[in-house]
């Protein structure tokens, strides 16, 4: 079906035949990356800004390369080095590169919503590149394009979703889209990090959602199981005693994932903390699709960018 | 000098009156209530379909002068006040500098009277700078003209400097307002913690926060003998609370906001920064209690925490942006489609808590057409329909949530003191 969106704000707006379109779109894009000469002429002459109001490695980078496997021009703009720091409020911002013409602008952000109000101040195509603990939508993206290209399909299967769910909008963004295609998703962490009513996040979704008492509870039985980050700074602000005592209670090991489904992949957002939210005995074993997650975002960007701007005009 | 305000539906519920006829004002004051009454010489309103009350009264409202006049003057939120129907405003002392000392009560009189709009009462700080550690100088400032003293937005968060300021308060026959918030427990949010927060991953402020202050402030109360007057009370839990400590005797008060009877935490989703205030916008649930508070006279009075803030800065992003929303110009407009036509809560009684109600908690003259009073006038349309567009208000700021909204219920003219400070321009639409 044809994709019509100006934006892509997040998960939640988004329908089911959106969702299938950008995966079998990304389909079609990964092989791109496996020729010698990675490039297709598909944007060019399309320029994508890449504005980063936090640090980001992985999917700034993820988002530049795949611009420039499909022949756009990337800037890339982070907030150390641009007038944000000298004070200048979002809508001059947003009017500055406006004026500069791009055909997108992905964007970061601490703050949750800045997308949606950047997107009614320019006409540029808006992606989220992850905003505050909202949605992070290219994410939950390619985590469904790495699941459906190990299982086939997404319908039906059991997903826990582990760690600091509250300040994590990688979690929020994949259970709007993992219920959306009909998985059964269960989360677990300590109950600080557990913002109240997230059983009410979803709404006429095919699949469902668990909130369990429990980290083996929701792991148990599990087709896939995706270990959120925790950061350090959460122990400051009293959600938990340690990072030893985390460990303990709701990292991944060798032994809980022995819960799970024989067959169970082990996803992460990245970047991992090793020994603590997760044990390196799980990240190096063969369930592990960490690094699969990383290649298939390069796809996954190129058939949103794609089917943002690539559409008309080409 | 005489007024003759014809044929209109005079509502006092201060005397009980619900009648149509005229209203005759001689020298600034009421002279009397009745049919055909003589006009000889009087300046005819003809005030026929439309509803003649008291001038309303709100306890709660930001002039943001001195200090920050680029959001509002005492000038400009006194033209707002009368265009919304409000003859008389209480001032909140969170300026710059704060109203805390009688110096700035007086500014804040003399820049009103200047202005020569509405009548505006100082409420003065409850601590010096609103600190929460040491008094502020409450006889001074209620010598100075001062009717109220709160700390509102920085709550008194020290239990003890609270329970000192009411036992000063009592002394000196002061009403001590609190807007009741517990800052370690509302740290961070923004919005109501609820199914909203966490779908839109904005940090939240439970109930709590809020009914841990409103139960403090109680236990105080009794404990102190102060009247305590709630402010922008928001949630089912508080309105309990208050419930049944009016049951057990305790002279305690409550005010509701016009936005929390009308909106819930559901207007949060598009990340419009008018949505964004403090108390924040509650459940569907709450909103509920809210109006029930108002129907069984749990709630006496509606004010409308009216907080301007310019333009630029509701652009922020939704977590940076100030707290706060206009309210003077939709007041009855929100009330009288919310409350009446929604919630069949009578006319009568949203008169209530717009006049007497709110005249009596904070004992200030006015909310009454009785013989011999000020005349402090509003007539107003109850069936005019009319669309919110902000760019029209008095007010110096524009941040309404309730911009685009068809509302009926709309101020015609108001009078202080026997003269027309505000008539309307527009027709509306119906």
């Amino acid at each position: 079906m044809p994709f019509t969106r100006k934006d892509l704000l997040g998960i939640r707006e988004l329908s089911v035949e959106e969702i299938t379109t950008i995966l079998d779109t990304a389909g079609s894009f990964k092989e791109v990356s496996a020729r010698a000469i990675k490039k297709v002429p598909a944007l060019r002459g399309k320029t994508v800004i890449n504005l980063f109001f936090e640090a980001s490695t992985r999917t700034r980078t993820s988002f530049e390369i795949a611009a420039k496997r499909l022949s756009a021009d990337a800037v890339n703009i982070s907030a150390s080095t641009s007038s944000v720091t000298k004070g200048e409020s979002l809508i001059d911002t947003a009017q500055n590169l406006q004026a500069m013409a791009p055909d997108a602008i992905v964007i970061r952000h601490p703050s949750p919503g800045v997308p949606h109000q950047l997107s009614k101040m320019v006409n540029a195509s808006i992606i989220n590149g992850g905003d505050g603990a909202h949605e992070h939508p290219t994410q939950a993206l390619l985590d469904a394009f790495t699941i459906r290209e190990h299982k086939g399909r997404i319908n039906g299967l059991q997903v826990a979703i582990v760690g600091d769910i509250m300040h994590s909008r990688v979690a929020r963004s994949n259970v709007h889209l993992l219920t959306k295609l009909g998985a059964h998703v269960r989360i677990a962490g300590p109950r600080t990090l557990l913002p109240v009513g997230y059983e009410g996040l979803i709404e006429n979704s095919e699949g469902s959602l668990t909130v369990c008492e429990h980290i083996d509870g929701a792991i148990a039985g599990s087709d896939v199981v995706m270990m959120l980050r925790i950061q350090r700074e959460r122990m400051t602000d009293a959600f938990f005693p340690s990072l030893k005592e985390y460990s303990i209670q709701y990292g991944l090991t060798l032994r809980r994932l022995a819960l799970a489904a024989g067959d169970c992949i082990v996803m992460h957002p990245g970047p991992i903390n090793r020994g603590i939210e997760i044990s390196s005995e799980v990240v190096d074993s063969a369930r592990s699709l960490i690094l699969d997650q990383v290649t298939n975002g390069v796809a996954v960007r190129m058939a949103i960018l794609f089917l943002l701007i690539g559409a008309e005009g080409s | 000098m005489k007024v003759l305000i014809s044929g209109g539906r005079i509502i006092d519920p201060s005397q009980q009156i619900d009648q149509v006829s005229d209203l005759l004002i001689e020298n600034g004051c009421v002279k009397s209530i009745g049919d055909a009454l003589d006009g000889d010489g009087a300046e005819i309103f003809d005030a026929n379909g439309l509803i003649v009350a008291p001038g309303f009264i709100d306890l709660h409202v930001h002039l943001r002068e001195p200090g920050e006049e680029y959001k509002e003057t005492i000038a400009s939120g006194s033209a707002a006040a009368v265009a919304g129907g409000f003859t008389s405003i209480c001032a909140m002392p969170n300026t710059s500098p704060v109203n805390d000392n009688a110096s700035v009560t007086r500014f804040i009189i003399d820049k009103a009277r200047e202005a020569g709009i509405a009548r505006v009462y100082p409420v003065g700080a409850i601590t010096r700078e609103s600190k929460g550690e040491e008094l502020a100088e409450m006889a001074e400032m209620k010598e100075a003209g001062a009717v109220a003293v709160s700390d509102d937005g920085r709550p008194v968060m020290n239990a003890q400097v609270m329970r000192h300021a009411m036992e000063y308060a009592r002394d000196h026959g002061l009403v001590v307002v609190d807007h009741c918030q517990d800052l370690d427990l509302s740290a961070g949010g923004v919005v109501n913690e609820g199914r909203i927060s966490t779908l839109l991953g904005l940090k939240g402020m439970c109930g709590a926060a809020e009914e841990s202050h409103v139960s403090r402030d109680l236990m105080l109360a009794e404990l102190t003998g102060v009247r305590v007057h709630i402010a922008h009370i928001s949630t089912a839990g508080s309105v309990e609370m208050v419930r049944r400590a009016k049951r057990q005797g305790l002279a305690v008060s409550c005010e509701v906001t016009p936005h929390h009877l009308a909106l819930t935490d559901a207007a949060v989703a598009g990340f419009d920064t008018n949505t964004k205030m403090s108390p924040p916008l509650r459940s569907e649930e709450d909103r509920s209690a809210l109006i029930e508070g108002v129907r069984d006279g749990t709630i006496d009075a509606i004010a409308t925490d009216h907080a301007p803030h310019h333009l630029d800065e509701k652009m922020f992003e939704y977590d940076r942006a100030p707290f706060g929303v206009v309210g003077l110009e939709t007041a009855l407009g929100v009330a009288v489609t919310v409350l009446q036509h929604s919630s069949g809560i009578p006319i009568t009684r949203i008169i209530e808590l717009l006049t007497i109600g709110p005249a009596r908690l904070f004992s200030l003259p006015g909310g009454t057409l009785a013989k011999g009073a000020s005349a402090d006038v509003t007539v107003f349309d109850p069936d005019g329909e009319w669309t919110v567009d902000p760019k029209r208000f008095k007010s110096k700021s524009r941040n309404s949530p309730f911009a685009g909204w068809q509302l009926r219920g709309s101020i015609v003219a108001t009078f202080v003191g026997g003269r027309e400070v505000y008539r309307r321009t527009i027709t509306p639409s119906a």
